[in-house]
């Protein structure tokens, strides 16, 4: 009995990871066989890429992907430099009021920018951001997770460095810049991952944010792709939806560990 | 001397609020500012071409109350939270203790588990339709093989909800994993010696050492997973749509389809208020019972 | 686009200005939102449509802005009126007219026409297409991509049953009868859409009863009327007692999929699906107008053109030139083709594109018949929502978790709710 322990846990283990990229398989099969073939499960069928070509034709997808990058790119530059900022003023400048502001912000880790989309959505517009990229990504900029991510960070830079640079006639921000930004560097790393990764998949926002083909991000344009009006094809959704999400995968297969340390580093700390 | 500590004070001061300023600005603009506007807002009645906006005080609340699509609603969403929350932590310890232990394929397993994480919620619904789909689907077609009717699981009140709790499941157990595996490599391999050295079954160190070793880890988790149970609703706008007959409806699509496709945002606001309240619930049980030191420094 | 749009087209105004020296003053720029049809490329062809138009009309620009379904369309129209993005027209759905006219932000045509000419063109349209967009004595809509209903199955399967594969279900009892003989194991007799749209179908089965939901007014539902609750218990027994339809709801969006590869025999859709399923069938197949009870019927469906208020008077001059040559015969006659919606006007069914087709295929004349039996389109104020309650019911009434009379009766009960604030 105890001897067919070891066997039962391979099996377990390797039954539940088939079940759980079934899914994404099946996808990439259907996405490679006509629509009819795929329904009715014909294994031998011919390869095709017809639906590739369909489902590319139906949707401006570079814009969508070049939508997404931007996206993606310009909520992780202000969120560098704004959390950045702020975290430092927690971690290492004393002054009055800091822990009262600080739990003000870690109380933003609750009040989640999805469940404000009505009032967000009236900010944005009288803003006159509403269909642009930067009104996308502005909510989510100023995140309290990576503020108190960066202050964790900074908090564990030895005073000693801190006080050497000082001595040697740096400025608070000079300093911010040649002791703790770099030494920070792994955070930097798994913050990044983590918002890439979330940000290249959120929906909602985007949804009601977003207008036109010129600001839709690649969630939002798949969604479309996906609900015309008179009734969906299987393959073609499949071969959309694999291309979207191909970058991101192999992405993830290629720095696989690296990615999963990063998200250790993020989650706990 | 103290001058000099006073102003040195004083600057500290000032530099501390300049680099708070940029982010304090956005969060007052993005989520402080906001959710005042929504309470205020939650107090109006809707403005048309016959009747202008007007103060009703907790007229819009009343409504709500008085709504059953609106206790549907909260009922369907206790149950996602209800089921996806253990579900898809116990789903996740097992898949940690597997990812972790001695098999062969052990990269292919933690693989497989976790790559559903990096997939848009659009992009799995897109996947799983095709699983579901009556007749057509991956489920059918294997169910067929052993005789099964076809079952129509987004299309019937008892199993729609269930099939969008498998996805959520489905997309957040792994996630979850990566947390557990963590904390797992933190456990020094000396106990797992000495419980050997013991005689205790495997079992018994799991139960006896593991899991409460874990416990800040799980209690982490089951926040983040609470969390998810009132925001994870992108997957509603392609499988159900909230159908049939509100079946598999969750609170925030019916904020977003009273606010956007039916342009009520009093009731859309009202709503918000609630959910912002049981948030900060969560809020609170997070800061009172979570042990301080092991996440927050 | 980094910032909105409409600063950039004022950047590339400004750039144009400068490179050529030229006046960007005789430039008018429409934006129009618009929802497609079925998959695929048909974007293209409404971008092939717009460059024509830009061709013939060089001071105009046009941003068409295809925005996915009905819904969306109209969320992601009023989206950016309220925020402030320039909208000068739309497609969107025909029943949306009484709420655009309530939130005051669409214009009538009669206050933008001016020439007799103009008239004429109004006048040109199927009346029955019309129906939905004539509220309060002024015209609101003008019809682009317009359905009926239609009964597309499959003679493969019919001629296999022993039936006359020229021959579908012209009545209720033929529907069950015919429905019986081609229902086998694995495959179905008939399917109705149930999610998407059911109000729509629900509408149909109603009219052939002979009881339509909702008076003239935009006001008035008649739900729990005993023929209404009549029709969805005739629609639910379909599968209950019946056999021929499968059990709980039938999905509007595989439905298509579901036909092609012969799970029914019969499928009731809109006809703006007729191009795909002839480019797609493998079998021999049949349209045919839906069969009657007392009557023969169907609501019309789908989108019309909307005018915004909020736009200059060129602005509407442009638009109201653009719509004109999107619905004029040759263009009408071209999206007919393209997708299977109807031609709009009796003109377009007699160009020489159109009229080859039809004879060729007669199957793409059957909308247009039916238009005689044809109803408007169910729609109320609060229609979003009167409209949800309504297809509650019938999802609860078809799904057993309700009885027709219950479910319809709070979906009366609802409507009159919501409707009471318009009284």
């Amino acid at each position: 009995m105890r001897r067919l322990v070891p066997y039962l846990d391979t099996f377990g283990a390797v039954a539940l990871a088939i079940i759980w990229i079934a899914p994404l398989f099946f996808a990439f099969w259907a996405a490679f066989h006509s629509t009819s073939d795929a329904v009715n499960f014909n294994l031998f069928s011919p390869w095709t890429l017809d639906n590739f070509r369909t489902a590319w034709e139906g949707a401006p997808w570079l814009r969508y992907f070049l939508n997404t990058f931007l996206l993606v790119t310009v909520v992780l530059i202000g969120q560098f430099i704004l959390t950045t900022l702020a975290g430092f003023a927690f971690a290492q400048v004393k002054f009055p009021g800091r822990d009262i502001v600080f739990i003000l912000v870690l109380l933003q880790l609750f009040i989640l920018p999805e469940v404000l989309i009505v009032e967000n959505y009236a900010m944005v517009s009288r803003l006159g951001l509403f269909d642009t990229i930067v009104g996308v990504g502005m909510p989510y900029m100023a995140s309290a997770f990576g503020i108190f991510l960066m202050r964790q960070s900074f908090k564990s830079v030895p005073i000693e460095l801190h006080e050497a640079a000082r001595v040697e006639g740096c400025s608070l921000f000079g300093i911010l810049m040649r002791v703790y930004v770099p030494l920070a560097k792994p955070t930097y790393l798994a913050y990044a991952l983590v918002s890439v990764s979330t940000h290249w998949n959120n929906f909602l926002w985007p949804l009601i944010v977003t207008n036109s083909p010129d600001t839709r991000p690649l969630t939002v344009g798949l969604s479309i792709f996906g609900a015309p009006e008179n009734g969906v094809d299987i393959s073609v959704i499949s071969a959309a939806t694999i291309m979207s999400i191909a970058p991101l995968l192999i992405a993830f297969l290629v720095f696989q560990r690296q990615f999963v340390q990063a998200f250790l580093r993020a989650g706990i700390k | 001397m103290s001058k000099h500590a006073s102003l040195e004070r004083r600057r500290q001061a000032i530099y501390g609020w300049l680099l708070l300023g940029p982010a304090g600005v956005l969060l007052t603009t993005f989520a402080f500012y906001p959710s005042i506007a929504t309470l205020w807002s939650s107090l109006f009645s809707r403005g048309t071409r016959r009747k202008p906006a007007e103060f009703v005080g907790g007229e819009n609340y009343t409504d709500l109350f008085a709504d059953p699509t609106f206790w549907l609603v909260v009922k369907n969403n206790l149950i996602y939270a209800a089921a996806t929350i253990p579900i898809s932590i116990i789903i996740a310890l097992a898949m940690a203790l597997w990812a972790n232990s001695k098999i062969p394929a052990k990269g292919f397993v933690r693989t497989a588990y976790f790559t559903p994480t990096v997939l848009p919620m659009i992009a799995a619904a897109n996947l799983w339709l095709f699983f579901y789909t009556p007749g057509l689907g991956v489920l059918d077609q294997i169910g067929s093989l052993f005789g099964l009717p076809s079952v129509n699981w987004l299309g019937q009140p008892e199993t729609a909800l269930w099939a969008v709790i498998i996805v959520t499941i489905w997309k957040e157990a792994g996630f979850f994993m990566i947390f557990y595996l963590a904390a797992l490599q933190t456990i020094p391999a000396d106990l797992k010696e000495a419980a050997d050295i013991e005689g205790a079954s495997r079992w018994t160190y799991t139960r006896r050492i593991v899991l409460p070793l874990l416990m800040p880890t799980t209690l982490f988790i089951m926040v983040n997973a609470m969390i998810n149970s009132v925001k994870l609703i992108d997957h509603l706008f392609i499988l159900t749509k909230g159908g049939p007959s509100d079946a598999s409806k969750l609170i925030l699509y019916y904020i977003w389809e009273m606010a956007f496709a039916f342009f009520d945002a009093p009731h859309a606001a009202a709503m918000t208020i609630l959910v912002l309240l049981v948030l900060g619930i969560i809020a609170a049980i997070q800061f009172l019972l979570i042990d301080k030191r092991t996440h927050y420094q | 686009m980094f910032f909105s749009t409409h600063k950039a087209a004022m950047l590339a105004g400004a750039t144009a200005l400068a490179s050529w020296g030229l006046a960007a003053d005789a430039e008018t720029e429409l934006t129009m939102y618009y929802p497609i049809a079925v998959g695929g490329a048909l974007t293209e062809v409404v971008d092939g449509i717009v460059a024509d138009f830009e061709a013939e009309n060089p001071d105009i620009k046009v941003n068409a802005i295809y925005s996915g379904n009905y819904d969306d369309t109209r969320v992601r129209a009023l989206s950016a009126l309220n925020s402030g993005e320039p909208a000068q027209l739309a497609v969107m759905f025909s029943i949306d007219a009484y709420d655009l006219i309530e939130q005051d932000i669409v214009v009538a045509f009669d206050d933008v026409i001016s020439s007799d000419e103009d008239r004429a063109w109004l006048d040109g349209f199927y009346p029955a297409l019309m129906a939905n967009g004539k509220i309060e004595g002024k015209t609101w809509g003008v019809p682009f991509q317009r359905s009926t209903i239609v009964a597309y199955y499959n003679k493969d399967m019919f001629r296999e049953a022993g039936l006359d594969p020229e021959k579908a279900p012209t009545s209720w009892e033929e529907l069950v009868s015919m429905g019986k003989a081609l229902t086998k194991d694995d495959t179905y007799g008939v399917m109705i859409p149930s999610t998407g749209y059911p109000y729509w179908m629900f509408q149909a089965l109603a009219i052939q009863n002979g009881k339509e939901l909702m008076a003239g007014d935009g006001l008035t539902t008649y739900f729990d009327d005993p023929k209404v609750v009549e029709t969805l218990d005739f629609w639910k027994s379909l599968s209950a007692e019946h056999g021929i339809m499968p059990e709980g709801t039938v999905e509007w969006g595989t439905l298509r999929q579901a036909f092609l590869e012969g799970q029914t025999a019969m499928m009731w859709h809109s006809t703006g699906n007729l191009t795909a399923v002839k480019n797609n069938a493998s079998f021999d197949f049949g349209v045919a107008m839906l069969p009657g009870n007392e009557r023969l019927g169907s609501p019309t469906g789908g989108g019309n053109f909307y005018l915004f208020k909020d736009t200059t008077d060129e602005e509407k001059a442009a638009a109201l030139k653009l719509i004109k040559f999107m619905t004029a015969p040759e263009q009408a006659a071209e999206w007919s083709i393209k997708t299977g919606y109807m031609g709009v006007s009796p003109a377009a069914y007699e160009t020489e594109k159109l009229a080859d087709y039809t004879t060729e295929f007669p199957p793409a004349l059957v909308a247009r018949n039916q238009l005689e039996h044809a109803v408007a389109e169910f729609s109320t104020f609060e229609t979003a929502r009167v409209r949800d309650g309504l297809n509650n019911a019938i999802q609860a009434a078809l799904t057993g978790t309700k009885s027709a009379a219950d479910a319809l009766g709070e979906a009366q009960a609802a409507a009159e709710r919501l409707l009471k604030d318009y009284q």
